[in-house]
C-alpha cells in the first residue's frame, strides 16, 4: 500500500510514480491524501480530498480509528516508540465528525485509510510539499510521523516515511553541508568534536555557531543585518513567496554575487555574476537523489565560452582571498568528504560506477548501502533511543479566508515544467499552456467567467492577471496556479511568506486571494 | 487512471443506448485501475449498442463509452477499430452485408454481386458490403440485413436474388425467417439433432418434454467426479479442430486450485463453409444453455459466456431468450435446480473478426481488448478468461456432453470408431442436392455422405472438395473412399477441422475460389505477428500473379516461394489462423495441380 | 528504486540446447537459457524491460515434440526440454520473416533488423517491387477485414508521408515494424498513459492515437518512452530526424554519457548523446534501478536549456 500526502508525485516525480504503477498493476492499494484530484489522484483506490491546511486534524483522526479499532502494532509501540500514552489521550478528541466538519472529507474514506494503512503488510507513507509549504510544516510531518509509528511501517522493506526531493540535488546540499547548522554527512557544527575533525583535515578555524537559512536572511535584511549575499544557483528574486517583498530586500543589499548557469532575475540584481556550468552535463561531481542514492553526474558537453565549474570558481575566489586550495579534481573532492563523512566512507568512485549508485549510509566498501532506515526499530531490544510520538495541534493557514479574500489559492508544479522555468522554458512542451488560474466550474459559474479570459488575482500582498481554466478536480472555493511563468504572471506576489519557524519553508500553499474580472 | 477524454459528446439516443447497457452514469466516478479492469468486458456490447442505434460508431460515442469504461481512448479506439462490423465513420442506418465467399461463391453470388454494383448507388439510406463467410452455406447466396434505430432490425436472408437484395436494402427484408435446411429431421439414431426440427426453440416446456433438463439432474445427482469420469470415458475430442480430449480439460480446470472459474462456449463459428453450430443454437438453444450449465457445476465455475458471432442474430435472440427463461425457472441462477449450484450464462457477441474464434483471440475480445491470440502454454485452463482457470468449448462439443451424462460413456462410445467415438455434424455445401447440417456416425465415407446429401447437382462427380474450411484443404475424387474419422484424416494429411464438406464440380473454377481463400486470410490476419500479417499478403499477391499466368519469374520458383511462405506461416505464426492460412491453397496445388493448366 | 523483496531461491532445471545441457531457474525464457550458453538467437520486438509479446517472431527455436516453432524470448524453459536454435527449419523461418519485414517496412534507421537481413541471406527483393507509398490518411481510411486488392506486380508496404505534428519527435510509420514496444511502454509497462495502442487490423494494423488525433491532441504526455524503445527509428527526436534531413547525423562522431537528470529529486540516470560538443538525444539505460530505461517529458527533452545559453 502507498499513501501519497500532499504529493502530485504523477506529475511531479513520474519516475517515481512509474513504480507506484507498477505496484498497483501489482495489486498494491494506492490512497491519495490532496485538496485536488490530481492526476496521481485518479489512480488512487481512495481520494481524500481534504481542505488545505487540515492535514493534521485528518491525520490525527486517522490514528484516533487506527487506535479506537485495535489495529495498533502494540508489539512495535511497545517496543520501539515512546509517548505513545500522551498521544493517544490527546487523539480523543479527533472523531470523525470533528475531521470530517473540518477537513471535509467523508469520514468513511478516513476509515478506509485509517484501516487499510494499518492492515498493510507493507504501507509507504510518501510526502511533498503539500506537507511541507506550511507555517506549521514540521508539525505536519509529525503528524504522518506518527501514524508510521502506530503501525510498525517504517524501517521495514516496502515500509516507510518518504519525502519525495523535488530537486536534483535537495537532497545532497543537505548531505554535503549546505545547511546552516550542519556539516557535510549532517555532522552538527556545534559539536566540538565534529568542528575539530573538520578543523584539522582544513586546517582552518569554523565558526562555532549555526548560520541563517533562507528565511533568516531574509528577516536579516529586512533587519538590516545582512548586508552582501552570495547566490549559487537560486533564484530567490522570483522561488521566494512575497516576491516583491523578496526583490526589495535583494535590492536593497549591499553587493551581491550571483553564480548561476543562467542571467535569472536575482543575477540581474548582482554586482558580480559568476557564469558556472551546468553541472549535471558540463562537470564531473556526484548528486544524491530522493532515496539517499549518491550517483554519479559527467561531463557530456563542453561548456559555453567563459563559463566555469562550480569548483573551480570556489577555488580562484579562495585564492584571491588569499588561500590555495589546489586545483582539486571532483574525485578528489570526494575522497575528501569520504573521509570526513562516515555515511559516504565507502562510496568510492569506482564502487559508484560499478553499483550504478549507492544509497546512504555506506560506512565503508564492503557495504551495500542501506535501502531503508530505522531498521534498528526492530531489533530486540532496540538499539538507540525509541522514536518519540510528538503530539501536534492543528493549526489553519495564516492567511485567513474573508469576505474580501473568500479563496484559497494553493500552488504547485505541472508535469512539463519546472520551478520559475529556467530551465524547462528552453523545451518547446506542447502541452504547455502557460500560466493559468485554475477554478472549479461552480467558482467559474459564480464569478461569471469563462475558460481563457483573463481576470485579476489579488491577495493581501499583490495581485496578477491570468487566464481563467476550468479544472473539475478542484474543490469548490479552491484555486490552483504554478510559479513557472514567473516572467508572465509572478504568482508569488500573491503568497505568504508565514513561514515554518523550525524548517523556515514558506506557505505557498494556503493564500486567500479573491478574482475579479478586468 | 488519469485518462484524457476524447471531446467529442455523444448524441442523446447515443447516450441512452449506451446507458442501457451500461447502466446510468455515477454522480462520482470510481476510477482505480482494478475497478476500471472489472467493467472492461462491457466495451463490446457498449460499442454493439452506440453502432446498433445509430449505424456506426460517432467519434462521440466512442468517446463516452471510453469514459464511462476508464478505457483510454486510443485503447478503445484500437479494439473498435479492430472489427469489421464496427465503422467509425458516417454510415447509412441500412447496410447489407453480402456474402462473396467460397460457398456463396460457388452458388454464384458474383453475378448477384455485379448486379448491385450496377443498380445500387450510394445513398445516405443505405449501402451494402462485401462480407466473409456468414454461415448460411445451406442457402447460399446469403446476406446479413442490419438496419439501425429503436429497436435495431438484424437478419440473415438466404437464397438470396438480386430482387430481393436490392428490395430489402430500400424496403427492408421480407418478414420470413430464412428457412433451415433440416435434411434429417425425422431421423432415427440422432444425438445433435435429435431435437432439432420438432422441438419449438423458444419453450423450455418443449424442450423438457423432449428430454431436456435430464442431464442436468443426472450430473447433479453422481457429481463433479462421475461428470469427468463419464467425459473421460466417452473419449470425446474437441469438435473446434484441436481435437484435444474434452474431459481432460474439464478435469484440469475442476482440479485448478485459484477461482473464480469460468465456462466459455465459442460459438464463433466463423470457419467458411461452416454453419452446424448455428443450426444447433437457432434451433435447439436449450441444450447448449444445458451443456454450460453442466461444465459450470462440474468445474466449479459460477460465470458462463457463450462467445457469439455477430452474424447469427437469430441464434442470439434463441440463446438470450433460452438463458432468461432459464433464470426465471431456477435452471440457472444462485441455486441451480435447487442444488445450490450457482451458474449464471452471459452473451457475448463478436464483431466481425475470424480470428476470434481462436481461443485465446476469443478471450481477449471478451475482455475488451483486441482480439489477438496469444502464445499458449499457458493454456486457458491455467490462465484464461480474465486471467482464471477456463473451460472454453466449441458449441457442438459441449452439445455433446448431456448425451454422454444422460446415457453414459459407453451408450456413447456404440458409434463411431475407436479413435473417434460418437457422430459428428458434417456441414455440407456447394454443388450438392441438398446441401445442410448431417449428423453421421464418425468413420462415414465422403463419398456416402456427399450421397446422403443428394449427391452433386444434375447427378455429376465431384471435381474437388474443401475439406475442414478455409484453413482446411483440399480433396480430389479419388478421396470419396476417405473415411471421415480423425485417425484416417489425419493419415491422409488433411483434416475435419469444423466439419466443412464443400462440393465443387467441374461448373465453379477452382482458381478464383483459392484467390477468395487467399484474400480471406490477408482480411481476417489479427496484424500482430510477421509472418502472417505480412505473409497473408505476400501469399494473396503470389496467387494473383498466378492466376492471370504472370509469375515472376519461372513457375517452379513461384510455386517453390509459395511453399515456403506457406512454411513460415505454419511454423512461426502465433495462433491457427496463420499457421492453417496456406493449408488450402497448398493442398489444391499439391493434390489438384492449381496453376498449372495451360503449362508444358 | 523498486524495493526488492526477499523472494525463495528459484528452483534450477536443466534442458537441452543445441545439444548442451543448461541449467537454469525456473522462470527463466528459453532467451534466457540461450544467452546463458552464449548463443546468439536474434530478436527484434524483445525489449528487457517490456513484457514479452512475441510478434516478429525472429527469435524462434525448434523444441523437440512442439508441432510448430516457439518463441524464445516468451516460452519458459522446461525440464528436459530439447532445443534446436539453427536447425533448417529455424533458419528458414528466421530468414522468411526478415525477407517479408523488409519487403514492407524501412528498414534503413533500424540497423538491428538490416544486419538480420543480411546475416539470414533474406532476398525481401523475391516478392517484387515496393508499391507506391500511400496518401495520407489512406491506410487509416480503411475498413478492416474490407478487401484491399493487391496491385499487379507489386509488393505491398507500409510507406506512407511522415508524421510531423509537434516539435518534440516525429512518426514515420513507413519504418514501424509493429513490434508493439512503443504501445507497452506508453502502456501499462511503463508510462501507463496509453495514448497510443494498436489500431485497424491485418495489414492494415497501426501504432494509432484514438481516431488518428495528431499527438498533440491526444493523451500524450510527450515522455518519448516510445523513442526509448522503437527499435527502427520509426519514432525519432526532432533533432536527429532534423540531423538526418540536413545530411549531418554521424553517430560515429557522437559521445554517449551517463549523468543525472536535473530537474526533480528522483534521481534519473540520462544518457546524453552528443556529437559536436552538442546534445542531440536523451536516452536512459534499460538496466537503471531508478528509470528502467524510461524518462518523463523533462528528463528525455528538457536539455535545450544547455544549449541555448550559448
Amino acid at each position: 500500500m502507498i499513501v501519497l500526502w500532499g504529493s502530485n508525485a504523477r506529475d511531479t516525480h513520474p519516475i517515481f510514480f512509474h513504480h507506484v504503477l507498477a505496484a498497483i498493476h501489482r495489486g498494491a492499494k494506492l490512497y491519495v491524501v490532496d485538496p485536488r484530484r490530481t492526476a496521481s489522484a485518479r489512480w488512487a483506490d481512495g481520494h481524500l480530498p481534504l481542505q488545505v491546511g487540515t492535514d493534521i486534524t485528518l491525520a490525527n483522526a486517522v490514528a484516533r480509528v487506527i487506535v479506537e479499532e485495535g489495529l495498533v502494532n502494540q508489539t512495535f509501540v511497545r517496543r520501539a516508540t515512546a509517548g505513545f500514552d500522551a498521544f493517544a489521550e490527546h487523539l480523543a478528541g479527533f472523531t470523525l465528525e470533528r475531521a470530517e466538519r473540518e477537513t471535509g472529507v467523508p469520514a468513511q474514506l478516513i476509515v478506509d485509510l485509517a484501516r487499510d494503512y494499518a492492515r498493510a503488510d507493507r504501507a509507504q507513507l510518501c510526502w511533498t510539499l503539500g506537507i511541507t509549504e506550511h507555517h506549521n510544516a514540521v508539525d505536519n510531518v509529525f503528524a504522518l510521523i506518527n501514524l508510521a509509528l502506530l503501525t510498525g511501517h517504517v524501517g521495514r522493506p516496502g515500509s516507510g516515511l518518504n519525502p519525495l526531493r523535488g530537486q536534483n540535488n535537495v537532497q545532497g546540499g543537505g548531505d554535503m553541508g549546505a545547511l546552516p547548522h550542519k556539516l557535510a554527512g549532517f555532522q552538527d557544527v556545534e559539536d566540538d568534536a565534529v568542528r575539530a575533525k573538520f578543523e584539522r583535515a582544513w586546517s582552518c578555524t569554523i565558526p562555532p555557531k549555526k548560520g541563517w537559512h533562507l528565511t533568516q536572511m531574509f528577516e536579516a535584511m529586512e533587519r538590516g543585518e545582512l548586508h552582501c549575499l552570495y547566490v549559487l544557483g537560486e533564484n530567490p528574486a522570483q522561488s521566494e513567496a512575497d516576491s516583491q517583498r523578496a526583490t526589495r530586500l535583494l535590492s536593497g543589499l549591499e553587493f551581491i554575487v550571483a553564480q548561476d548557469i543562467f542571467l535569472t532575475k536575482t543575477a540581474q540584481l548582482a554586482d558580480v555574476v559568476l557564469p558556472a556550468t551546468a553541472a549535471w552535463c558540463e562537470a564531473e561531481g556526484t548528486v544524491t537523489n530522493s532515496e539517499r542514492r549518491v550517483q554519479r553526474v559527467r561531463r557530456a558537453v563542453a561548456p559555453p565560452a567563459g563559463a566555469r565549474d562550480d569548483v573551480e570558481i570556489l577555488c580562484e575566489l579562495a585564492r584571491r582571498m588569499g588561500r590555495d586550495l589546489g586545483n582539486p579534481t571532483a574525485e578528489q573532492i570526494w575522497d575528501e568528504v569520504r573521509a570526513l563523512s562516515p555515511m559516504h566512507a565507502g562510496m568510492s568512485y569506482r564502487r559508484l560506477e560499478e553499483l550504478g549508485g549507492i544509497q546512504w549510509p555506506c560506512p565503508d566498501e564492503g557495504h551495500p548501502g542501506e535501502s531503508f532506515l530505522h531498521g534498528r526499530l526492530w531489533e530486540e531490544p532496540v538499539r538507540g533511543p525509541r522514536a518519540p510520538f510528538t503530539v501536534v495541534a492543528p493549526a489553519p493557514p495564516v492567511d485567513v479566508l474573508s469576505d474580501e479574500f473568500p479563496l484559497r489559492l494553493t500552488t504547485g508544479r505541472r508535469l512539463d515544467s519546472y520551478n520559475t522555468g529556467v530551465q524547462s522554458g528552453a523545451m518547446a512542451s506542447p502541452r504547455r499552456q502557460g500560466e493559468t488560474i485554475d477554478l472549479h466550474p461552480d467558482d467559474a459559474r459564480r464569478l461569471g467567467v469563462a475558460a481563457g479570459e483573463a481576470v485579476r488575482v489579488r491577495s493581501r500582498r499583490g495581485s496578477v492577471v491570468a487566464p481563467v481554466r476550468i479544472d473539475g478536480g478542484l474543490q469548490p472555493g479552491l484555486v490552483f496556479m504554478t510559479f513557472h511563468f514567473p516572467d508572465q504572471v509572478d504568482t508569488n506576489t500573491l503568497t505568504i511568506d508565514a513561514t515554518d519557524p523550525k524548517s523556515g519553508t514558506a506557505e505557498f500553499k494556503a493564500a486567500a486571494v479573491c478574482i475579479e474580472r478586468v | 487512471m488519469d485518462l484524457r477524454a476524447l471531446e467529442s459528446l455523444p448524441s442523446d439516443v447515443e447516450r441512452v443506448a449506451i446507458d442501457a447497457v451500461l447502466g446510468p452514469e455515477p454522480a462520482v466516478p470510481s476510477a482505480s485501475w482494478s475497478s476500471a479492469q472489472g467493467r472492461r468486458h462491457l466495451l463490446l456490447p457498449a460499442l454493439h449498442a452506440a453502432q446498433a442505434r445509430v449505424g456506426f460508431v460517432s467519434p462521440g460515442a466512442l468517446g463516452y463509452i471510453c469514459q464511462r469504461l476508464e478505457v483510454a481512448p486510443a485503447e478503445g479506439f484500437g479494439v473498435a477499430s479492430f472489427y469489421a462490423l464496427f465503422a467509425l465513420g458516417v454510415r447509412p442506418p441500412v447496410a447489407l452485408h453480402v456474402c462473396d465467399d467460397i460457398a456463396c461463391k460457388a452458388a454464384g453470388v458474383d453475378h448477384l454481386i455485379d448486379g448491385l454494383t450496377r443498380e445500387v448507388s450510394a445513398s445516405a439510406e443505405h449501402a451494402w458490403h462485401r462480407s466473409p463467410c456468414l454461415g448460411l452455406c445451406e442457402q447460399a447466396p446469403a446476406a446479413l440485413y442490419t438496419r439501425a434505430g429503436d429497436p435495431p432490425v438484424e437478419r440473415g436472408l438466404g437464397r438470396l436474388t438480386l430482387e430481393r437484395a436490392i428490395a430489402a436494402l430500400r424496403t427492408g427484408p421480407i418478414a420470413v425467417e430464412p428457412a433451415p435446411a433440416l435434411p434429417q429431421r425425422g431421423e432415427s439414431g440422432l444425438r445433435l439433432l435429435v431435437r432439432v426440427g420438432h422441438v419449438d426453440p423458444s419453450s423450455l416446456d418443449d424442450y423438457r418434454a423432449h428430454g431436456g433438463y435430464r442431464a442436468l439432474r443426472r450430473a447433479l445427482e453422481i457429481g463433479p467426479a462421475g461428470v469427468l469420469r463419464e467425459l473421460a470415458d466417452s473419449g470425446l475430442l474437441g469438435r473446434g479442430g484441436a481435437l484435444f480430449p474434452t474431459g481432460r480439460k474439464w478435469e484440469a480446470v475442476a482440479r485448478a486450485t485459484t477461482r473464480p472459474r469460468y465456462v466459455v462456449c465459442n460459438a464463433d463459428e466463423s470457419e467458411p463453409g461452416t454453419f452446424k453450430d448455428r443450426v444447433l443454437m437457432e434451433q435447439d438453444p436449450y441444450a447448449l444453455v444445458e451443456a454450460m450449465t453442466i461444465a459450470g457445476v462440474t468445474v466449479g465455475a459460477e460465470r458462463g459466456f457463450i462467445y457469439l458471432r455477430a452474424e447469427y442474430p437469430l441464434a442470439a435472440e434463441r440463446l438470450t431468450h433460452a438463458v432468461a427463461q432459464a433464470r426465471l425457472r431456477g435452471l440457472l441462477g444462485d441455486d441451480v435446480l435447487g442444488r445450490g449450484a450457482r451458474f449464471e450464462i452471459e452473451i457475448r457477441r463478436g464483431a466481425g473478426a475470424y480470428v476470434c474464434g481462436e481461443e485465446t483471440a476469443l478471450l481477449a475480445s471478451i475482455e475488451g481488448h483486441r482480439g489477438e491470440p496469444r502464445s499458449k502454454p499457458p493454456f486457458p485452463v491455467e490462465v484464461g478468461l480474465f486471467g482464471k482457470p477456463t473451460v472454453i468449448n466449441n458449441v457442438e462439443t459441449l452439445c455433446n456432453v448431456p448425451f454422454i451424462v444422460e446415457h453414459g460413456a459407453s451408450a456413447y462410445r456404440s458409434v463411431g470408431t475407436a479413435g473417434s467415438p460418437g457422430t459428428r455434424l458434417f456441414c455440407v455445401s456447394g454443388r450438392v442436392e441438398q446441401p445442410g447440417v448431417y449428423e453421421l456416425a464418425m468413420g462415414v465415407t465422403l463419398g456416402e455422405l456427399i450421397a446422403r446429401a443428394g449427391g452433386v447437382i444434375g447427378g455429376g462427380a465431384p471435381a474437388a472438395v474443401l475439406l475442414g474450411g478455409a484453413a482446411g484443404s483440399f480433396v480430389g475424387k479419388a478421396s470419396l473412399d476417405l473415411r471421415l474419422s480423425f485417425e484416417d484424416t489425419k493419415r491422409q494429411g488433411v483434416t475435419l477441422g469444423s466439419g466443412v464438406v464443400l462440393v465443387l464440380d467441374d461448373s465453379v473454377p477452382l482458381e478464383p475460389i483459392l484467390a477468395r481463400i487467399a484474400a480471406f486470410f490477408r482480411d481476417e490476419s489479427c496484424g500482430q505477428c510477421v509472418p502472417c500479417r505480412v505473409g497473408t499478403v505476400r501469399q494473396e499477391e503470389l496467387i494473383t500473379r498466378l492466376a492471370k499466368r504472370q509469375p515472376a519469374g519461372s513457375l517452379a520458383g513461384e510455386l517453390g516461394l509459395l511453399r515456403e511462405l506457406g512454411q513460415v506461416m505454419r511454423d512461426a505464426s502465433i495462433c491457427g489462423l496463420g499457421q492453417t492460412a496456406s493449408s488450402a491453397i497448398e493442398s489444391a496445388v499439391e493434390r489438384l495441380g492449381a496453376f498449372r493448366e495451360g503449362e508444358p | 528504486m523498486t524495493v526488492r523483496l526477499p523472494l525463495a531461491p528459484a528452483r534450477a532445471l536443466e534442458l537441452s540446447i543445441d545439444g548442451r545441457t543448461v541449467s537454469v531457474p525456473e522462470g527463466a525464457s528459453l532467451l534466457d537459457a540461450c544467452r546463458q550458453l552464449g548463443i546468439d538467437v536474434p530478436t527484434l520486438c524483445h525489449a528487457p524491460n517490456l513484457t514479452p509479446v512475441n510478434v516478429c517472431r525472429v527469435c524462434v527455436v525448434e523444441v523437440e515434440g512442439a508441432r510448430t516453432l516457439v518463441p524464445s524470448c516468451s516460452r519458459r524453459a522446461e525440464a528436459g526440454m530439447v532445443v534446436k536454435t539453427d536447425s533448417e527449419r529455424v533458419r528458414l523461418a528466421r530468414r522468411l520473416v526478415m525477407e517479408l519485414l523488409a519487403s514492407s517496412v524501412d528498414l534503413s534507421t533500424a540497423p538491428e533488423a538490416s544486419s538480420f537481413v543480411e546475416r539470414f541471406g533474406a532476398r525481401p527483393d523475391r516478392f517484387g517491387p515496393p508499391a507506391p507509398a500511400a496518401e495520407r490518411g489512406e491506410r487509416e481510411r480503411r475498413q478492416p477485414g474490407h478487401h484491399a486488392a493487391p496491385r499487379p506486380g507489386a509488393a505491398e508496404t507500409v510507406a506512407q508521408p511522415v508524421k510531423l505534428d509537434n516539435p518534440l519527435f516525429v512518426r514515420d510509420l513507413g519504418k514501424c515494424m509493429l513490434c508493439y514496444k512503443c504501445v507497452e511502454a506508453c502502456g501499462a509497462d511503463a508510462q501507463n498513459t496509453f495514448a497510443i495502442a494498436v489500431a485497424g487490423r491485418g495489414f492494415d494494423a497501426r501504432i494509432s492515437t484514438e481516431l488518428d488525433v495528431p499527438l498533440p491532441d491526444s493523451a500524450c504526455v510527450f515522455c518519448g518512452n516510445c523513442i526509448g524503445v522503437c527499435p527502427t527509428g520509426a519514432l525519432m527526436f526532432q533533432s536527429e530526424h532534423q540531423l538526418r534531413a540536413a545530411g549531418q547525423w554521424d553517430e560515429a562522431q557522437q559521445s554517449q554519457t551517463d549523468t543525472v537528470c536535473s530537474y526533480c529529486g528522483v534521481g534519473c540516470v540520462i544518457t546524453l548523446h552528443a556529437q559536436g560538443g552538442r546534445i542531440v538525444k536523451a536516452t536512459s539505460p534499460h538496466d537503471s534501478e531508478v528509470t528502467g530505461g524510461h524518462l518523463c517529458i523533462k528528463g528525455r527533452f528538457g536539455w535545450g536549456f544547455v544549449r541555448s545559453r550559448d
